[in-house]
């Protein structure tokens, strides 16, 4: 069976909203999507399941905090206690407030960080990776959506000709 | 058209009439003189109160009399800041320092320390609770006063971002807003009465007002170039006429732009948005001194109308989310969709973090550089208002924090109107302490007063907003952005 796909490619993030929700409307199976930028609303359109990203970032933010909290513990109060300012480092919880900044710069450090390398590793992303673009227009001022073919070529390109796309072609993808 | 409802309109005028007999009783019960201050001193006695407890935190509130206090004045907090004190400091003079920064009137008392009498000194710290205890009704009016001008102030602001913002999500919501504004001409001329009444010495919440303050305090006669009562009054004035103005002729335009055949009416209001936007900005930092730092005219803090700023924004939005939510289930609002309420919902938790942020740069800095005239004002609110204190990061922080963090929360109308409500009364304690201890100091209570003064405004802004919403249809039709409004999906 060969293995046709359609692109599709709009100028428009809008134009691109209302085609993928006709497109799913009329049952066609959508493989992909490219586009130059985030497009809002996007994932729930194409009835993509919800991010699970939220949940990792936040715990790497716990992680960080905690992360913060001992690092501060450790070097300010156990290893290394100074008197900074008339305040002496000899409890925790008296000299917090002047650790609350760098806990939360820690917080955010491990959540952006660690959330980005998850983001990478689940989207299978890393250094010197073959650009898998179907057309390098997407990375400027396009969108691209890739459509499935199954026998209805004809029906296909007449369909996606009325949902705006400047340009619809047909690849036979190996 | 939407039409108030009789049900919501009968809860505004019962809230009004409690609120009125509540605040008459407040006044009512107020000790009128040094006898009845006697006779309830002397029944707290009997009570958990301390005697020694209160001594030590009284001192640290305005009509301090010093006498009475010259070993206690210090609290525990600032004697062991002082105790690591560099060196070369003598002690006494430090304490001494301390006692004469956050208080008014004490440079007369310490003047007069050597030859006062027992018997005199019992009597001017008599004199001094019962001016607390006057000055408590009018403290609990005054913080509901400007809490709830503030909020519809603040909803001002947010609809003027929005217009200069020319967002695209907003403009179903700006007939909402425009409702909520519409309590700004009402609660300003509440408010400018009671600065009024300040003026004539009718209240006691400003002591810079005071001549016999000035006269003996050097820290206030030095500032009385600025805080006196003509020139203090004329800017509260053009503040508020400033603000009104804009009100008015904002929501005029918006209304005019509904039948018009262009966008002239909308450029219009874009350009007086982006003006107002200027004015407010400076007029509300020079407000939030005015009105609610020179309570504590010894002690400033140079973000402080951020910090309020921060306070009434966030307030203001959970307003808006509010009243958009009940009128959501009241079936007006056909085009307001969960995405809208999904972007308020964001602003509340965006706002509140950012009120965190400043109320911790606030405190870190005066915590770390520990400057005796400074740190006052937060050892009085820790040691003396502990409890709304941490109870206000509780809940204007942690709460909001962990409740809208989550995307799906921030969806479910009964989610959001309790985190609303949590949010709403945190703030409103988070103005409680920066009015209470500068006015009644560790004579605060949260009682009859204070709940009636919130329930009588509450009332009367439901019953002038919702009046103001019945007024104009709630969709701004000819807004050039509405269909992208409308249609706003996230």
């Amino acid at each position: 069976m060969s293995n046709k796909v359609i692109y599709a490619i709009y100028n428009d993030d809008d134009i691109l909203m209302d085609a993928v929700k006709t497109t799913r409307a009329a049952n066609h199976h959508i493989e992909e999507v490219f586009t130059p930028f985030p497009v809002h609303g996007l994932d729930k359109a194409l009835g993509l399941a919800p991010t699970r990203l939220a949940i990792c970032s936040f715990l790497y933010g716990c992680v960080g905090l905690s992360f913060g909290t001992w690092m501060m513990y450790y070097i300010m109060i156990q290893d290394w206690p100074q008197d900074i300012g008339g305040k002496p480092s000899f409890s925790y919880l008296e000299n917090m407030p002047a650790f609350v900044p760098i806990m939360f710069e820690l917080t955010v450090f491990f959540a952006a960080h660690l959330m980005v390398i998850t983001f990478y590793m689940r989207s299978k992303l890393w250094p010197f990776k073959q650009a898998e673009n179907p057309d390098v227009r997407t990375t400027d001022d396009h969108f691209l959506m890739e459509v499935a073919v199954r026998d209805n070529e004809e029906e296909l390109i007449s369909f996606f000709q009325n949902t705006g796309a400047i340009e619809v072609k047909v690849i036979d993808k190996h | 058209m939407y039409t108030f409802s009789s049900k919501l309109k009968t809860l505004s005028y019962i809230l009004m009439a409690l609120g009125i007999l509540g605040i008459g009783y407040g006044f009512y019960s107020a000790p009128k003189d040094i006898q009845e201050v006697e006779k309830l001193l002397a029944a707290e006695s009997h009570g958990e109160h301390g005697g020694s407890k209160h001594e030590a935190s009284a001192s640290a509130t305005h009509h301090g009399d010093a006498v009475s206090h010259t070993e206690l004045a210090v609290d525990d907090k600032v004697e062991a800041s002082h105790a690591e004190a560099p060196v070369g400091v003598d002690a006494a003079d430090s304490i001494k320092e301390v006692q004469v920064l956050p208080l008014s009137d004490l440079t007369k008392g310490r003047e007069k320390a050597h030859v006062m009498t027992a018997e005199e000194e019992h009597t001017e710290h008599l004199t001094h609770v019962l001016h607390q205890l006057q000055n408590k009704p009018w403290s609990a009016f005054y913080v509901a006063c400007i809490f709830f001008m503030l909020i519809s102030l603040g909803v001002l602001a947010f609809y003027a971002i929005q217009q200069v913002a020319q967002a695209g999500w907003s403009p179903v919501l700006f007939r909402v807003m425009q409702g909520i504004t519409a309590y700004l001409p009402v609660g300003s001329v509440i408010f400018f009465l009671f600065l009024l009444l300040s003026g004539l010495h009718i209240n006691h919440l400003f002591i810079w007002m005071d001549p016999e303050v000035v006269a003996t305090d050097k820290l206030i006669a030095n500032k009385a170039g600025y805080l006196n009562f003509p020139f203090w009054i004329v800017r509260a004035a053009i503040f508020l006429v400033g603000w009104n103005l804009y009100r008015y002729y904002s929501r005029k335009n918006c209304l005019a732009q509904d039948d018009a055949n262009d966008n002239l009416f909308y450029k219009k209001n874009f350009k007086l948005s982006a003006l107002f936007l200027v004015f407010f900005i400076v007029t509300e930092s020079i407000m939030s001194w005015d009105w609610i730092m020179s309570i504590d005219p010894h002690w400033f803090s140079t973000l402080f109308g951020w910090y309020v700023l921060s306070s009434f924004l966030v307030s203001a939005v959970t307003t808006i989310a509010i009243v958009t939510l009940y009128l959501k289930s009241k079936g007006a609002l056909e085009h307001v969709n969960t995405s809208h309420i999904h972007d308020l919902a964001k602003f509340m938790f965006g706002f509140s973090v950012f009120w965190t942020y400043l109320w911790f740069c606030q405190y870190m800095l005066i915590w770390y550089a520990n400057i005796p005239e400074e740190v006052t004002y937060y050892v009085t609110r820790i040691d003396v208002y502990n409890l709304p204190f941490f109870g206000a990061v509780v809940m204007n922080f942690v709460f909001p924090l962990l409740i809208l963090i989550n995307t799906d929360f921030k969806r479910i109308s009964w989610v959001l109107v309790m985190a609303g409500v949590v949010i709403l009364v945190g703030h409103y304690l988070d103005f409680f302490i920066m009015i209470m201890p500068g006015t009644v100091g560790d004579r605060w209570f949260i009682g009859i007063s204070e709940i009636a003064s919130i329930l009588f405004f509450l009332g009367l802004f439901i019953f002038v907003v919702f009046t103001a919403m019945t007024k104009v249809p709630l969709l701004p039709k000819r807004n050039p952005f509405i269909e992208e409004s409308k249609h706003f999906h996230y």
